[in-house]
């Protein structure tokens, strides 16, 4: 038992050493050239402004979890939490998110118009703040499809004219969709038939007829490593990845912008916080979520600014020089058929079509 | 025993009989090594074994329902579930006032979430409506039974009502039900709709394939090792680096780098098209499927088989065999007969380390298994972070730990646990 | 017949190569009959050959294939194969013998070479876990030392590489100290008890890590809001405490199995000797039985080390942030980023732990050497 107590008091010493105690504050994102944006962003210059040190936690993909666990558990070590629109609907529904009012809470544009109206329709929860605007959509092997490059995204279910493995996320959202639309139901009634078990069904043995040839992606990561490695000749992700494979890593991919689906992602303060770190939370929010902002970070990212007011300010890419614009997954040239999320919809029905889902998956 | 045949009790120096004098050192050497253990002892009973059945007990417990809708659980006992017929107005009227009571506090959903595991579609049922009861009054409104079944015809369902009723219990059977695929039913125990039975597949595929792990461990270790044993001490110890290497290597490397090895694009398919040992457009499947897993996981255990077995024939003495040989015995004889069965316990430590590993594993499955190559703990894994069901996977992992509970049982039956060396 | 076998069917390349190697030693052995000469001319030879069919790489493995075929023509026609081994074995012993050691050469094969494919990569000049023509070419474009420069200067990778640090040394000295002492209590005889004991001990390495996970983060949220608040200690602070705790219950089954292994052949005589002389116990236990199953608690605590060091599930869920381990960046580096990063990190570590068990050994056979010992 000594040697306990003298090792942590050296611990304590050592720890004392490395660091001073400043404020901290810890903010959730998703790792990657996705942190790497807010880092330089909102983190950097917000520190500058403030003092306040913060540290990232790229756990966003364990969001829900971690923060009902945390909030069970009456621990919550996060401040700011990054995450996509579906999963903000949810912590807000189960009390794990706190209330934010745009207007007294956040910066109005620069022209004076209320951030209420400058962020419109895109503020789908009481609790949740949008960043950006991304799209999940496809990438493929230039060099692995054939003479004719996929311009449809039924492509994916065309074994015969693309032969090959492709990725899909490992989970219904999107993949659902994107099977009804190929099984030749009309685009705007695809959520009244998803609605429906006959309708996932559907959807399933459409996804069915591709399942051998399918490698699952869970991590942002997997389908520009699978895409690199040639293991796959086309797979779904985040237009914001694609872009890095292919301007940043210049690897011989391109993008399929058919029926991309838009979606959103931005922050959200979990519920219970301390008044003083709430009071933080919020300041940080007010800051990183005005006009200007929004617009840096797309000098580093490929995904559209969430405020109506930022858009005209987006310019070349910080470090490749390139035009942004063109690449945005708004930019009218690829959102020439689009595919709009119902996210009342998915809140609504995820954890019935998730289990079924699954056991589709596991069988 | 001495003291038996002599006329008094026999004294020990200070005058006390012995026989009271040993039984005194006997009880002060018990609390000593009962002394020594107690901080240990102590330090993880409180930090580990107490969370985990603390965390286990979530199997069992079922508390949500009654503490979300507290009126309408009290309603629904006098609601006969085989009649066949809807509830009367007054469950309607307290279900209304606990659910406008809930969604004030937010709890609905969560409640929806926790049934939707036993019948799909009430999630979405509780979100939805739960928008819409919000806005009754619980005095002015009423009557309410129409009103609900307007707002969504799943409360016009005498099912519904049926399950409400079912899983209103504090203490539940359901999650260890479900975890062998059947499913709690006001009519007792029943099994699950045949698509959503795959629970009691993946067990019996988390059990075979760590039976072929420990297997194909226990082949590639038992020559490696008796190499080991038998060679001079200063090249085996040299070789020995070559085992311990990728055991100190981060297990995340280890298996990132098995996926660069094994995919179709990877170096064993390169290499071997390479060779000519196979058309470029044959390439073996080796990753995202069981050969995948297997081939990872017995590569990373194969350490945990190598160290105990390694130890164990470096004290089986050289003369033996060589007794064996000179009484003419051929070389299989001398093998089979008198080395081999002195290795037993190196086998035996090595594969219980080997299988208990094994089964609990899944990062690495989840990285190279694909869909058809992951054990129960990814699925566990899915439930506690993906699903949110922690009661389902508390119930799965009791049933894991169970297993290995008893597995640890036999073991210790057979070999004896004091016979585990890890180097 | 590497050459042979890359062109055309396998069995047919298999046949030709056999057969030209076949001729090629009929050729040096009653032809030239210098050994030196022949082995550079087929090293050379081969070489070329591959340069010819397939750039630098090829001329590699060609010069590599050319060492090996020139080596083993001499060592099958000179019967230098016999030379090591006792003379009265019979033809179908010294064959079992090489297949043996052929056998076990595979797998240790099997065991290193998803580390050697790491090395490479790690040089990789782009950011994937993925062998580029360049690097195949062995073209100096293909290689960077970016991602060895991005560990250094990346703060996320040094602060996390720092926790390590603290974490694992502290809860391996918990675990160790703990676990020695109770190893020791339980290797006496009369302990009431003693398998369930040694069951609950041992407990930590059989239940699932992500149950484990989960049931001690609820239980160490409780413990920090404790420390926290009753006692008013700082949150990065029990933030450690926690973490190491964690650790240290995890690598407890490590040096308990480790020790009670040792101990079971130590002779308690030793200790009763010692106390005979008027040694009290814990001189006792310093002077006679600590330095007697040293090597047990030397290899238990590098176990516990490695657990604390490689553990990346239970960190997710009870750490925070500012604990954040070197597995865990690992773990965000593949998930959510490409990032060959974790693999320059794995060289490095890999390096040191080749240096670290080179070192030891060499001091090994150095105290051997003094001791008058010849190695065993």
């Amino acid at each position: 038992m000594k040697v306990t107590k003298t090792t942590l008091m050296a611990s304590a010493i050592a720890m004392v050493a490395g660091g001073a105690m400043a404020e901290e504050m810890t903010i959730v994102s998703w790792g990657g050239a996705y942190s790497k944006s807010q880092l330089k962003a909102y983190h950097e210059p917000y520190s500058e402004k403030s003092g306040v040190t913060i540290l990232n936690d790229d756990s966003s993909a364990e969001a829900v979890a971690k923060l009902r666990a945390m909030n069970e558990a009456g621990n919550i070590t996060w401040d700011v939490v990054d995450v996509v629109a579906a999963d903000a609907i949810r912590l807000c529904d189960e009390g794990l998110a706190m209330e934010i009012d745009p207007d007294t809470m956040l910066a109005p544009a620069p022209d004076g118009t209320s951030a209420a109206d400058d962020f419109g329709d895109l503020l789908v929860s009481e609790c949740f703040i949008p960043q950006i605007v991304y799209s999940t959509t496809f990438g493929y092997r230039t060099d692995l499809v054939g003479d004719t490059a996929p311009t449809d995204v039924c492509s994916i279910f065309d074994l015969d004219a693309y032969p090959g493995k492709r990725s899909l996320e490992k989970r219904p959202i999107n993949n659902m969709e994107w099977a009804l639309i190929c099984d030749g139901v009309a685009k705007d009634d695809v959520y009244d038939v998803l609605a429906t078990p006959e309708g996932q069904d559907q959807a399933l043995a459409k996804l069915g007829t591709i399942k051998d040839n399918v490698v699952w992606w869970s991590a942002g990561a997997d389908t520009p490593q699978l895409l690199a490695d040639g293991e796959v000749i086309m797979g779904s992700t985040y237009n914001g990845r694609l872009f890095s494979v292919i301007e940043e890593q210049k690897q011989p991919v391109a993008m399929l912008w058919d029926a991309q689906v838009f979606d959103l992602d931005g922050w959200i303060i979990p519920a219970g916080l301390s008044e003083e770190r709430q009071k933080r939370a919020l300041d940080y929010i007010m800051f990183a979520t005005d006009t200007q902002r929004l617009a840096d970070q797309a000098k580093w990212i490929s995904y559209g600014p969430a405020r109506a007011s930022s858009a005209p300010l987006v310019g070349q890419h910080a470090e490749l020089g390139i035009e942004m614009a063109p690449h945005m997954p708004t930019d009218p040239e690829n959102a020439k058929n689009t595919f709009l999320y119902n996210y009342e919809f998915w809140a609504d029905y995820r954890d019935d079509i998730d289990a079924k889902f699954q056991a589709w998956l596991a069988q | 025993m001495t003291d038996a045949t002599q006329s008094g009790p026999m004294l020990a120096a200070d005058g006390t009989p012995l026989k009271k004098s040993l039984a005194r050192s006997l009880r002060r050497r018990k609390l000593r090594a009962l002394a020594l253990i107690a901080p240990l002892l102590l330090f993880v009973l409180l930090s580990f074994v107490i969370p985990i059945v603390s965390m286990l007990f979530r199997s069992v417990e079922n508390s949500i329902v009654s503490e979300t809708l507290p009126l309408t659980v009290i309603e629904l006992q006098h609601w006969d579930a085989e009649s066949g017929e809807l509830p009367d107005e007054a469950l309607y009227a307290a279900f209304t006032k606990d659910m406008v009571a809930a969604v004030e506090a937010k709890q609905h959903t969560r409640l929806g979430t926790r049934l939707n595991y036993e019948q799909t579609g009430m999630s979405s049922m509780f979100r939805k409506s739960g928008r819409q009861i919000k806005r009754l009054d619980v005095e002015a409104d009423a009557p309410f039974k129409e009103k609900l079944i307007d707002i969504h015809d799943g409360w016009g369902d005498v099912e519904t009502w049926k399950v409400i009723k079912t899983h209103a219990v504090p203490i539940t059977n359901g999650y260890f039900l479900n975890a062998v695929d059947m499913r709690r039913t006001p009519e007792g125990a029943q099994s699950q709709p045949e698509d959503k039975q795959i629970l009691i597949k993946l067990f019996g595929r988390t059990l075979f394939m760590s039976l072929v792990i420990t297997g194909s461990c226990i082949l590639l270790a038992y020559p490696i090792s008796y190499l080991l044993a038998n060679l001079p001490m200063r090249v085996s110890n040299l070789l020995m680096i070559l085992v311990l290497l990728p055991f100190w290597t981060s297990l995340l490397v280890r298996t990132s780098a098995w996926k660069v090895m094994l995919q179709q694009q990877g170096v064993i398919n390169e290499t071997l098209v390479w060779l000519g040992l196979v058309a470029d457009d044959a390439r073996l499947v080796i990753i995202n499927n069981q050969i995948g897993t297997i081939i990872a996981m017995t590569h990373i255990l194969l350490p945990f088989m190598v160290l105990p077995m390694y130890s164990v024939m470096q004290t089986i003495p050289e003369t033996y065999t060589r007794a064996a040989k000179s009484m003419g015995a051929t070389n299989w004889t001398t093998f089979w007969r008198i080395y081999f069965p002195q290795s037993i316990p190196g086998i035996g430590a090595g594969s219980i380390l080997v299988f208990i590993l094994s089964i609990g594993y899944y990062i690495t499955p989840e990285i190279v298994g694909g869909t058809k190559g992951v054990f129960i703990s990814n699925r566990i894994a899915y439930h506690i972070s993906s699903s949110l069901n922690w009661g389902l996977a508390a119930a799965l992992g009791t049933i894991l730990l169970a297993v290995v509970l008893l597995l640890y049982w036999v073991y210790d039956k057979i070999v004896g646990i004091d016979n585990v060396k890890l180097g | 017949m590497f050459v042979g076998a890359g062109q055309g069917s396998a069995l047919l390349g298999i046949v030709i190569g056999a057969v030209l190697m076949a001729g090629l030693a009929w050729v040096y052995i009653t032809v030239l009959d210098n050994e030196r000469i022949a082995r550079w001319i087929t090293i050379l030879g081969m070489g070329a050959a591959g340069l010819l069919l397939g750039g630098i790489t090829a001329m590699i493995v060609g010069l590599l294939a050319g060492w090996f075929f020139a080596f083993f023509i001499f060592w099958l026609y000179e019967g230098r194969y016999r030379r090591k081994l006792l003379p009265y074995l019979t033809g179908r012993q010294v064959l079992w013998h090489y297949a043996f050691r052929v056998t076990c050469g595979a797998i240790f094969v099997f065991l290193i070479t998803p580390i050697l494919v790491v090395l490479p990569l790690s040089f990789n000049a782009q950011d994937f876990f993925t062998f580029t023509p360049e690097m195949l070419r062995l073209d100096p474009e293909g290689y960077s030392l970016k991602h060895y420069r991005d560990f250094f200067t990346n703060n996320e990778w040094q602060r996390s590489f720092k926790n390590s640090l603290i974490i694992a040394p502290i809860a391996t000295v918990i675990s160790v100290s703990l676990g020695t002492l109770a190893a020791i209590g339980l290797s006496q005889s009369h302990v009431p008890g003693r398998r369930a004991i040694m069951g609950i001990l041992i407990s930590p390495m059989i239940v699932p890590l992500i149950i484990s996970a989960t049931g001690m983060f609820f239980f160490y949220s409780d413990i920090g809001r404790f420390l926290e608040g009753t006692l008013g200690m700082d949150k990065n602070f029990v933030g450690y405490i926690k973490v190491v705790l964690a650790h240290a219950v995890l690598g407890i089954p490590f040096v308990i199995i480790t020790v009670t292994a040792t101990l079971v052949g130590f002779d308690q005589s030793l200790t009763r000797a010692a106390a005979n002389m008027g040694a009290g116990p814990v001189r006792t236990f310093f002077k006679i039985q600590m330095p007697l199953i040293l090597p047990g608690v030397i290899s238990g605590g590098l176990f516990a080390f490695i657990t604390s060091f490689d553990e990346v599930v239970v960190v997710l869920f009870v750490g925070s942030a500012s604990q954040k381990t070197l597995p865990w960046q690992m773990f965000t580096g593949l998930r959510e980023q490409i990032s060959p990063t974790i693999l320059a990190v794995a060289t490095i570590l890999v390096v040191f732990s080749i240096a670290l068990l080179t070192t030891v050994e060499l001091l090994r056979r150095r105290s051997e050497r003094l001791r008058g010992l010849s190695p065993a």
